[in-house]
């Protein structure tokens, strides 16, 4: 009991076997479990048409219900749909807006949308947050694409949600943009907003998530702590660059499975963090005692991006 | 209730009017006029009175009635139309917000709109004509009744529109022939008896009968016909709405 009790306060968001079939038979996700715990970065990774923005949408209300049960801080989405809808902010992946609103009128709007008493003083702080407030007074139409992605995101915060879903927040947004955006979720954590985005850019998730989850075709493939994940799936590998090239691996190093690489010039070793031991060190000392010299040496392991692929590639 | 909510959007709204001053003010109000200048004065000058009313006055009632069906089938369609084409539609749709009040929020901005341009229109008659009014208390009644119940129509017209020659077919085709046919110009029984009977079928010919009959006290069909023929059409747009907003109809997948 105490568990289960545990457990709901802890996540802000359960999902409970989910299930979308679009009329015309299209099944954008297959049943999906998952729970956002209160106050973490959650990466939702996945190829586009994956089923990220239908997960999205279902939970905020704007595609119906297929199966399944979600709650949103212990209220269900169906039945308790003003509660659950008030704590959500979202922040859709394309730039949607009224062209002929100013910043301040937009942002404004979205507070009273969401039922919530005019706070002039809140908004001013949000846009003051954003590097907008200097553009309060500005038309929607005269602002660059990054300055609407701004715009979107203090939208999504005019209401004060306490769960923020990012679609895809830095498509097609500049290195530097990225950046400022990374930096502006990790401060929205800080202030206890727990934040679910999707991406496709795994650096993106590497970067900030706490855990990641990989959907792929409808299907919650794989849901993990980011480092685990990493740890789990990441294989190392050392290479070394030898001082004069082989023919062949020795047969007195034919126990650690190595490889000729670069016109063997280099030695490749492949092996496991997970593993008790990395065999590192017998293999160095078979190399000195077999008089094999290098010259240099590097590591090397797995990105997010390179699991994911083969994650994505082996769900198909 | 979500009061902030249908604030907000009502708010919206009729902050887009006040942007497009010209196009939901003025012009309604030019087109009028050239009305009374071309039915009034003009031809009206040859037709001496309809039933004890002179022709310049005989119309006022059936112009205002004219702006006050294209006003809030134009208003409200664009008002629901223009935030699904551009997208725009997501925030309303992920607000604590239920049907009841968006309804209200935009059919209420809507209906706002065309009532005031149905009183600049009437004051504007003014300058044209000498007329009174018999019964205020009715005519606010009719007034409200059909901006409302058309606004309603506007918004499902909204709805329904997936591109912008659906928005303007049924105003263009439908609502102006009706309107035209609907004894703004004439009364019925001025039609030979067969379209008499025809015309009757017009919804529109209640609303500028019963709208009329609260000016000069005279009425194609009697007012508490007109009214009730109101609250009907009243009724089958509330529940074409309802309808809209249980299915999701166009809204949601």
């Amino acid at each position: 009991m105490n568990a289960v009790a545990r457990t709901e306060r802890d996540d802000i968001l359960v999902v409970r076997g989910l299930d979308k079939v679009y009329p015309g038979g299209f099944q954008a996700l297959k049943p999906i479990d998952l729970e956002i715990r209160r106050g973490e970065i959650f990466a939702l990774l996945g190829p586009n048409g994956a089923g990220k923005t239908t997960l999205i949408s279902i939970i905020c209300g704007i595609v119906n219900l297929g199966a399944g049960s979600i709650t949103v801080d212990g209220h269900d989405v169906v039945r308790d749909w003003r509660s659950t809808r008030s704590l959500i902010g979202l922040v859709p992946q394309e730039l949607k807006t009224d062209a002929f609103e100013t910043v301040w009128n937009t942002v404004r709007f979205s507070r009273g949308l969401f039922g919530k008493a005019p706070n002039d003083a809140y908004i001013e702080q949000l846009l003051r947050e954003l590097s907008l407030w200097d553009k309060r007074d500005n038309k929607m139409l005269m602002l660059s694409g990054g300055m609407k992605r701004r715009v979107m995101i203090a939208k999504a915060l005019s209401h004060e949600p306490q769960l923020l879903f990012l679609d895809e927040p830095t498509a097609g947004v500049d290195v530097e943009l990225r950046r400022d955006m990374w930096a502006m979720v990790r401060r929205l954590r800080e202030n206890g907003v727990t934040i679910l985005l999707t991406t496709h850019y795994i650096e993106e998730a590497e970067e900030m998530a706490d855990r990641v989850g990989v959907i792929s075709k409808g299907e919650l493939i794989l849901v993990e702590e980011k480092a685990a994940l990493m740890h789990k799936l990441g294989r190392k590998q050392l290479r070394l660059q030898l001082h004069e090239p082989l023919d062949a691996v020795p047969g007195a190093l034919a126990s650690h499975h190595l490889e000729l690489a670069a016109g063997g010039n280099e030695l490749v070793y492949n092996y496991d963090t997970q593993g008790e031991r990395t065999g590192i060190t017998a293999l160095l000392a078979d190399l000195a005692a077999a008089g094999i010299r290098f010259r240099d040496l590097s590591t090397r392991q797995d990105t997010l991006e390179q699991i994911f692929l083969q994650l994505v590639k082996e769900g198909a | 209730m979500n009061w902030y909510g249908i604030r907000a959007i009502y708010r919206f709204e009729m902050a887009r009017t006040g942007r497009t001053l010209m196009q939901s003010v003025a012009s309604p109000v030019v087109s009028t006029s050239l009305y009374f200048v071309v039915f009034g004065s003009a031809i009206g000058s040859r037709i001496t009175s309809v039933e004890g009313v002179s022709y310049a006055a005989f119309i006022i009632p059936g112009l205002v009635m004219l702006s006050l069906l294209m006003q809030s089938v134009s208003n409200a369609s664009f008002g629901i139309y223009f935030p699904k084409f551009v997208g725009t539609i997501y925030e309303v749709h992920s607000a604590p917000l239920s049907f009841l009040e968006i309804v209200l929020g935009y059919v209420g901005a809507a209906a706002t709109k065309a009532v005031i341009v149905g009183l600049i229109i009437l004051a504007t008659a003014r300058f044209f004509v000498d007329y009174s009014i018999a019964h205020p208390l009715v005519m606010v009644a009719f007034l409200l009744l059909t901006t409302i119940t058309f606004s309603l129509l506007g918004f499902i017209i909204g709805i329904w529109a997936d591109n912008f020659e659906k928005l303007q077919v049924v105003p263009l085709m439908v609502i102006t022939p009706l309107t035209f046919l609907g004894g703004s110009f004439y009364s019925i029984h001025m039609l030979p008896p067969f379209w008499q009977k025809v015309t009757l079928l017009n919804p529109v010919v209640y609303l500028i009968s019963g709208f009329r009959w609260s000016f000069y006290s005279l009425a194609d069909v009697s007012v508490g016909i007109s009214l009730a023929a109101t609250f009907g059409f009243l009724a089958l747009c509330l529940v074409a709405v309802w309808w809209i907003f249980r299915t999701g109809y166009k809204l949601k997948v």
